[in-house]
């Protein structure tokens, strides 16, 4: 592949993804047409454009022991932690069967039992969080470590900087993965953030970071394989930088109108699920009718399986309203066990 | 008159506002180039430039401080806050700071700072952006709250808390900046206090602010076929919430029913059940209902979202069972 590459990944694991980034893709499509049924409603944010990502880091970390959180733009990185696609969407259509009964919706999947910690929706949110989690982890003497994927944007809330201080002071086991796709909604990132360069922002906190590539899952695997290994061996966090850009408008409502088409072309050009596609054709692995083949097993199985699944699954009951509100059963909440 | 949407009204008010005042200015995520998350900007940032219409990082707390401490020296900013849900994260700023520093510092400094957000239920927006969040806001000392329920009422209640001297909280609706409604062509400003008559009644008074004001006309219109007469009270200002005009009101009426989109604890509808047991208890006829939200964080699903917050159909129902019916 690229030479200047540390750590590589074998062609089997790039047929895979490669696989694993046009379902991400094509999911997201289909999300954006049932959002236009109105099978989807709330907000939906897709991440159309940003596959490399999600898939480059948690390649290179252990889904499902490692510990995952992120924001509203989340359904991708919950299916590449293990979460079954087809529970996702039902979600996405407000189905029982769906993460969370139905009750989360699209900025809210979750999936604890792969150690997916969920999306959250405001923005910043997760970064105390995440640190959190990863002093929960250190108490527990595991070597798991705690991933939080957010936004360029996200860095201009004070958790940003509460959480990097905290990360840093107690060494604890956090990667802060930040997806700079320039844009927070409508706003270009030089109109609201003083330093561009997000990895810049973090050497205040002795944390070590690093920008990169975020459209080539080679360059974002094998940063992530550096970044989760320097966490997981116990030298506190780390800040990896991916350059991204998200091919559709930041959620349904979004005109999108704000970007020249000049910057959209250009980004369209880095499609990173082209980009391993090409590099699998021109290594001899691939021939483009396979990949034609590959994608429409792809829109077959979304169809088949996933979407009818979301279509046939029922409603959660009206009891389900007032279920979860608080633990059900504690018997703290009578003073004791007897 | 002419008639203008939710959104034009409040847009009204900014231009006018801000053409009259250079110290005034406005801020707030995606308001300035973008025009605003409900428009309630469009235009402003090509008619009086990025010193005055700020798009901020999404830092709430940060920049709400920031309009807090240039109103005390004389700025008079109005901050948007794209949601209430946001709104949580500036708290601090908006309690600690701006709410207080006139008490505590004697008299000396005032925090003439306007903070607008919507809140409320909209459409499946799940459980982190659907707070209600006036209950909280009505509850803390040194802070205006008003909530317009038109846009007259929108369009005025900013020009007032513009020019007043005070922190003003405005409480939108995410559901209403596309409402229509008559606004005078003349300038013209509503008071910070008080309520507002939406319709007459003898029999029983709906008490309502923001969007359960509409709730309670429309119940208002069935219990007419009941032949219950319902007078309907719009509380468009809930710090301070108008005692007299809730005395007035039950004391003509005999009973009360209090419509809140918010959950029931500590809300509008306790603060006001509170008020008539202070005020005028022994003019009841019957004791005064609430009809709140579920107590539960809102679902996505939508059926479930629907059965968490009161309907028109919820306060006839209350309103029947009250008369017996
Ligand atoms: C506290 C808070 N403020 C504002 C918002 C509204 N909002 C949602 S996403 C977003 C932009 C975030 O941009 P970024 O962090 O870069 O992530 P991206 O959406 O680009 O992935 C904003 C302003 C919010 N959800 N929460
Ligand atoms: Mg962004």
């Amino acid at each position: 592949m690229n030479s200047s590459l540390k750590n590589t990944l074998s062609v089997e694991s790039h047929k895979r993804l490669l696989r694993e980034m046009l379902f991400a893709r094509r999911f997201e499509e289909r999300c954006y047409e049932a959002y236009v049924e109105r099978k989807i409603g709330g907000f939906l944010h897709l991440y159309c454009g940003e596959e490399a990502c999600a898939h480059g880091v948690i390649e290179a970390a252990r889904p499902g022991h490692d510990y995952i959180i992120t924001s509203y733009r989340d359904h991708i990185h919950a299916i590449k932690s293990g979460v079954d696609p087809k529970a996702v969407m039902a979600e996405l259509f407000a189905k029982v069967t769906g993460t969370c009964k139905g009750l989360g919706g699209s900025m809210h999947i979750f999936g604890v039992d792969h150690r997916f910690m969920g999306g959250y929706a405001l923005v910043g949110g997760p970064f105390p969080l995440a640190a959190g989690i990863a002093k929960g982890i250190k108490m527990k003497g595991g070597d798991e470590i705690c991933i939080c994927f957010l936004g360029d944007a996200a860095n201009n809330q004070g958790t940003f900087h509460e959480s990097l201080n905290m990360a840093a002071l107690w060494e604890l086991p956090v990667l802060y993965v930040c997806e700079n796709n320039l844009y927070g909604i409508g706003t270009r990132i030089d109109r609201s953030t003083a330093v561009v360069d997000q990895y810049k922002r973090v050497s205040a906190y002795n944390i070590p970071s690093r920008q990169v590539d975020g459209q080539d899952i080679d360059v974002v695997y094998d940063a992530a394989v550096d970044a989760i290994e320097h966490v997981r061996s116990g030298k506190g966090p780390y800040f990896l930088e991916l350059m991204t850009y998200r091919y559709r408008g930041h959620s349904m409502s979004d005109s999108n109108a704000y970007r020249e088409k000049a910057e959209e072309r250009r980004w369209g050009e880095r499609d990173p699920v082209i980009i391993l596609r090409d590099r699998l054709i021109e290594a001899g692995e691939m021939t483009l009718d396979d990949y034609k083949k590959l994608d429409h097993e792809i829109l077959e199985q979304i169809e088949d399986e996933i979407i009818r699944f979301a279509e046939e699954s029922p409603e959660p009951p009206l009891e389900m309203l007032e279920k979860y509100v608080l633990v059900e059963n504690d018997p703290w909440v009578r003073g004791g066990a007897g | 008159m002419a008639e203008m949407m939710f959104w034009e009204a409040v847009r009204r008010a900014h231009d006018e506002e801000m053409a009259r005042d250079p110290m005034v200015i406005c801020m707030g995520e995606d308001i300035g180039v973008a025009g605003g998350t409900y428009k309630a900007t469009k235009g402003l940032y090509d008619k009086y430039g990025p010193e005055r219409v700020i798009d901020t990082p999404i830092s709430e707390n940060g920049f709400t401080g920031l309009a807090i401490g240039a109103s005390f020296i004389g700025v008079r900013p109005i901050v948007e806050i794209m949601s209430v849900n946001f709104a949580w994260l500036a708290m601090d700023q908006l309690f600690n700071s701006a709410a207080k520093v006139h008490y505590m510092s004697g008299g000396q400094l005032r925090a003439p700072v306007v903070v607008r957000s919507p809140g409320g239920t909209a459409h499946q927006l799940g459980a982190q952006h659907s707070a209600r969040m006036e209950k909280v806001f009505m509850g803390i000392a040194g802070l205006r709250v008003v909530t317009p329920s038109n846009p007259r009422q929108a369009y005025g209640l900013l020009k007032s808390a513009v020019r007043c001297d005070d922190p003003v909280f405005i409480n939108e609706h995410e559901l209403m900046y596309n409402l229509k409604g008559e606004v005078p062509d003349e300038e013209y400003f509503m008071p910070l206090e008080g309520s507002e008559i939406a319709r007459e009644g003898r029999d029983v008074t709906l008490f309502g602010y923001n969007i359960s004001v509409h709730w309670a006309l429309q119940a208002a219109d069935v219990l007419a076929k009941h032949g219950i007469e319902a007078e309907v009270v719009d509380l468009f200002a809930l710090n301070p919430i108008d005692r007299e005009g809730i005395r007035q009101s039950v004391s003509k009426t005999h009973r009360a029913v209090i419509v809140e989109e918010a959950e029931p604890p500590v809300g509008v509808g306790s603060e006001v059940m509170a008020i008539i047991n202070e005020e005028c208890f022994f003019e009841l006829d019957a004791p005064p209902v609430r009809v709140s939200a579920k107590n539960v964080p809102i679902p996505y699903n939508h059926k479930l979202e629907k059965a968490a917050i009161p309907s028109p159909d919820d306060v006839v129902r209350a309103v029947l069972k009250m008369f017996g019916k």
